[in-house]
């Protein structure tokens, strides 16, 4: 029972739950997301900052949730910043891969293997189904803002 | 406030232990023998439904297999057996709830029909622009939300009864809201959130004083406490058979006779009317004007044995056994190092919210579900109390009759657990 529970409860992940990176409203952002997962409650806001090139100049959010949302969240900024919307796109569809299947390789995501790499912390949530919304949470709301803003839910 | 909660469960227990014995209670509910990830189920989540015995399951499997047939409209054998059995379980929910007559017994979906009900006919019909309804901050979504429906359609004014920070019913705060304006007070018996006991004598009087009526919404209240419909004098009552360890998809509006004949139909359809032409339709009376369509049949038959099985136990019974175990709990878990009870009212059933700190409810509950215990973490659909408190989420034991202290230990020692993970 520890050790599936210590797989998932790695130290990555209890400190940036504890304290998240990034953790913080863009003064001016050019692209706001609001995500919810109605069933537990969690909340979590995500900034980003566009350059002219289609670069992803800076990204933060603010939230509550449980020490999943908040550490993915927390990993998704420090992965993002400096690399190419259509990157983050990518790494939206390897990020879900990773927590939902067994066999996901890494290296045929077609992604930077090695920021890949760090967000494997998070494939723990593999073995717990319910709790793959609380990982993918601010994923989602990442790309709701790039799409254009409003509201997702996990539902 | 805890010790004299456990006073009475010891006197209640010195009567009743002979007859309460909870290992042999245990044999009654199959599931309990499941194991959960090789460990035995510890199944603390009853508030959000509740597990069923064997009395309960055989009696739906035998109507099934006996006397099954539709009801009220068969010259058939089968069909008057049904019938019998259908409108025999209705008697045994009156004499549960001691109403005064099984007219008074409409049977719904569950807690959230009946109360959508009471919305749908009776606050419909009788309510106009500015008339006022008075809730609680403990609130279950079902018994907010039908009122927001209504109140976007009529204009109504929603009042809101407060509560303090351990969780009480404040009485003094709900009289001042009552006023001419008054129609309705609807709040509930039991919080499931919380776990507090409203005082619903007193709200019932103080309501009818002020010449509003009143529906309790009952859902937690059953299954911990006996309740007496013509003793607590109140209007409306609504509750889930689920929680009361019988099977989903039934319940019970109680009405009084006098205010259910003033009453519009809820749906229309067969079952509900005495006589249809392209012209007009004559509706039945309480409590089948309320009942459009074919019923729940078996499930409520098994709603019948469920009832049965609470009362052969003895609700005196059960409640002392639960009351111990809230007791227990409450100790054991605030003595935990970073661990707060949220809901510290005077009276409780047996429900014991908590939040640990720095741990999110939702991690707390991932992790005890590890250990074979099941608990609900959330909001437990009362976001607006949980705002109240200033509380994203609180994880929640809720306690059957079938649960022991061992169940309590074995919380208690996953807590530990928890600590250690997120040390
Ligand atoms: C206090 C309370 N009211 C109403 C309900 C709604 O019951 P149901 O979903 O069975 O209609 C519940 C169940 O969660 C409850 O706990």
């Amino acid at each position: 029972m520890l050790d599936e529970l210590r797989e998932l409860y790695q130290e990555v992940i209890l400190d940036h739950g504890r304290s998240p990176r990034n953790f913080r409203r863009l003064a001016d952002p050019a692209h706001h997301a609001h995500g919810q997962n109605p069933m537990c409650g969690d909340t979590l806001d995500v900034y980003l900052k566009l350059g002219a090139d289609g670069t992803i100049e800076d990204v933060a959010f603010e939230g509550k949730g449980c020490a999943i949302s908040m550490a993915s969240a927390s990993l998704m900024t420090e992965t993002l910043k400096g690399r190419q919307i259509t990157e983050a796109e990518r790494m939206f569809d390897a990020f879900h891969r990773l927590c939902t299947e067994e066999s996901f390789d890494a290296a045929t995501a077609g992604v930077d293997e090695d920021a890949l790499e760090r967000l494997q912390v998070l494939a723990g949530v593999r073995a717990f189904p319910v709790r793959v919304k609380c990982a993918t949470l601010a994923w989602h709301t990442m790309k709701a803002a790039l799409e254009g803003g409003a509201t997702v839910t996990t539902e | 406030m805890l010790a004299s909660t456990s006073r009475t469960a010891m006197n209640d227990e010195g009567r009743h232990s002979v007859s309460f014995d909870v290992h042999r209670v245990r044999d009654d509910f199959p599931i309990l023998k499941r194991r959960i990830r090789g460990r035995p189920l510890v199944y603390l989540d009853s508030a959000a439904s509740a597990q069923k015995p064997k009395a309960v399951l055989d009696a739906m499997q035998v109507a099934q297999e006996t006397i099954y047939a539709n009801v009220h409209r068969g010259v058939h054998t089968l069909s008057q057996e049904a019938t019998d059995a259908f409108e025999a379980a209705r008697e045994k929910l009156r004499a549960f709830i001691n109403a005064a007559s099984a007219d008074e017994i409409i049977f719904v979906r569950g807690a959230t029909e009946g109360i959508n009900l009471v919305a749908a006919t009776y606050a419909r019909k009788f309510l106009s622009a500015g008339d006022e309804i008075i809730l609680s901050e403990l609130e279950h979504h079902s018994n907010i939300v039908p009122w927001q429906l209504l109140q976007a359609e009529k204009g109504i004014v929603i009042k809101v009864a407060p509560i303090d920070d351990d969780g009480n019913f404040l009485l003094p705060a709900f009289e001042r809201l009552l006023s001419p304006r008054t129609r309705l007070v609807a709040v509930t018996h039991v919080s499931n959130a919380l776990g507090t006991v409203t005082p619903v004598r007193a709200i019932i009087e103080a309501a009818h004083r002020a010449g509003a009526k009143v529906l309790l919404d009952g859902c937690q209240a059953v299954p911990h406490l006996a309740v007496d419909m013509q003793a607590l004098d109140v209007d409306f009552y609504a509750f889930s058979g689920h929680k009361m360890y019988g099977p989903t998809g039934i319940g019970v509006l109680y009405g009084k006779k006098e205010l259910l004949a003033t009453m519009p139909p809820y749906q229309g359809g067969g079952e509900m009317i005495s006589t249809v032409t392209f012209a007009k339709s004559t509706f039945k009376e309480p409590p089948h004007r309320f009942e459009a369509g074919t019923p729940a049949i078996v499930e409520a038959i098994g709603l019948g044995a469920a009832a049965d099985y609470l009362t052969a136990l003895g609700r005196e019974a059960v409640r002392a056994h639960e009351q111990a175990l809230l007791a227990y709990a409450s100790q054991r878990v605030s003595a935990l190092p970073g661990l707060q009870i949220v809901g510290r009212a005077a009276e409780k059933a047996a429900i014991v919210s908590f939040v640990m700190e720095g741990v999110h409810a939702h991690d707390i509950g991932t992790i005890l579900d590890r250990a074979g215990i099941a608990v609900r973490a959330g909001h437990h659909c009362a976001q607006p109390l949980m705002e109240r408190l200033g509380l994203a989420a609180t994880a929640r034991a809720s306690f059957g009759l079938y649960n022991t202290m061992e169940d309590v230990d074995a919380l208690a020692d996953a807590l530990k657990i928890v600590r250690e993970i997120f040390a």
